[in-house]
C-alpha cells in the first residue's frame, strides 16, 4: 500500500516540476520531528492494545513491537502530504483565480 | 487515554503548532484545504483497505465503535475508526506546516 502511494504521488514531482526531493535537508526537518511523536504515539497506543498488526499480513521483522512498515508509514505519507502541498501551491499559481 | 481522545489532541496540537509555534497559518489557506481535500480521499481508500482486510485492528474500547470491521457506521467510514481521520490530518497538517516553515529558514543552493 505504501508503494501505491508513492506511485501515485512521486509523479507529481517530475509533472508540477518541483523542487522537493532536491530538498533533501529541509525534507528530513520537516518530516523527522512528526514522525518522532507519531512513532511515540504508535508504540504507546500499541503497547496499550489499542490497536495492532495482523501478524499474516505484516512483515514478521519488529521493532519495538511495531512491524517495519509502520516506520515507513511515517516517512512516506508526509511525504505524499508535502508532494500534494506542493503540486497544489503550483497548480493554484498557474491558474490565478479570479 | 483512548485513542477518541487522543486523536481529538493530536489535530488540536497540530492546529496549535500550526497558528501559533510554527505560525504557517495553514488552516487559513485555501491550498491547504485543497491538499486535505485530496489526501483525505485517497486515505480512505487506502486506510479502507488497511482496516478493511484487518492488516489493522482496534481495541473496542479505544475508539468510538467497537471491534467489528463495518464500511459505514458504528463509528466507521470506510472501514477505519473516524479517528483515523483525525489522526490523518494531525499527520499531513503538522508535516506540511513543518515543511513550510522550513522552507523560509533551510534553502539549498540554487532551489526557490
Amino acid at each position: 500500500m505504501l508503494v501505491v502511494v508513492l506511485l501515485g504521488t512521486l509523479p507529481l514531482h517530475r509533472f508540477y516540476r518541483l523542487s522537493v526531493l532536491r530538498q533533501p535537508l529541509r525534507l528530513l526537518a520537516a518530516i523527522v520531528p512528526a514522525a518522532v511523536l507519531f512513532v511515540a504515539w504508535d508504540l504507546a497506543a500499541t503497547a496499550a492494545g489499542q490497536w495492532h498488526f495482523d501478524p499474516a499480513q505484516t512483515f514478521a521483522v519488529r521493532l519495538w513491537g511495531l512491524p517495519l512498515e509502520e516506520y515507513a508509514f511515517f516517512v512516506v505519507i508526509p511525504l505524499a502530504g508535502i508532494l500534494t502541498f506542493e503540486a497544489v501551491t503550483v497548480a493554484g499559481s498557474r491558474r490565478p483565480r479570479p | 487515554m483512548t485513542y477518541s481522545a487522543a486523536a481529538a489532541g493530536a489535530v488540536l496540537v497540530a492546529i496549535l503548532a500550526d497558528l501559533v509555534i510554527l505560525r504557517t497559518a495553514l488552516v487559513r489557506s485555501r491550498t491547504w484545504w485543497t491538499t486535505y481535500g485530496i489526501v483525505v480521499v485517497f486515505q480512505l481508500i487506502t486506510n479502507g483497505w488497511l482496516t478493511g482486510r484487518g492488516i489493522v485492528r482496534y481495541d473496542g474500547s479505544a475508539i468510538l465503535g467497537s471491534e467489528r470491521i463495518v464500511l459505514l457506521g458504528d463509528g466507521r467510514v470506510a472501514y477505519a475508526p473516524v479517528e483515523d481521520l483525525a489522526f490523518g490530518f494531525a499527520l499531513v497538517l503538522l508535516s506540511c506546516a513543518l515543511w513550510v516553515w522550513t522552507g523560509v529558514r533551510i534553502r539549498t543552493p540554487g532551489e526557490r
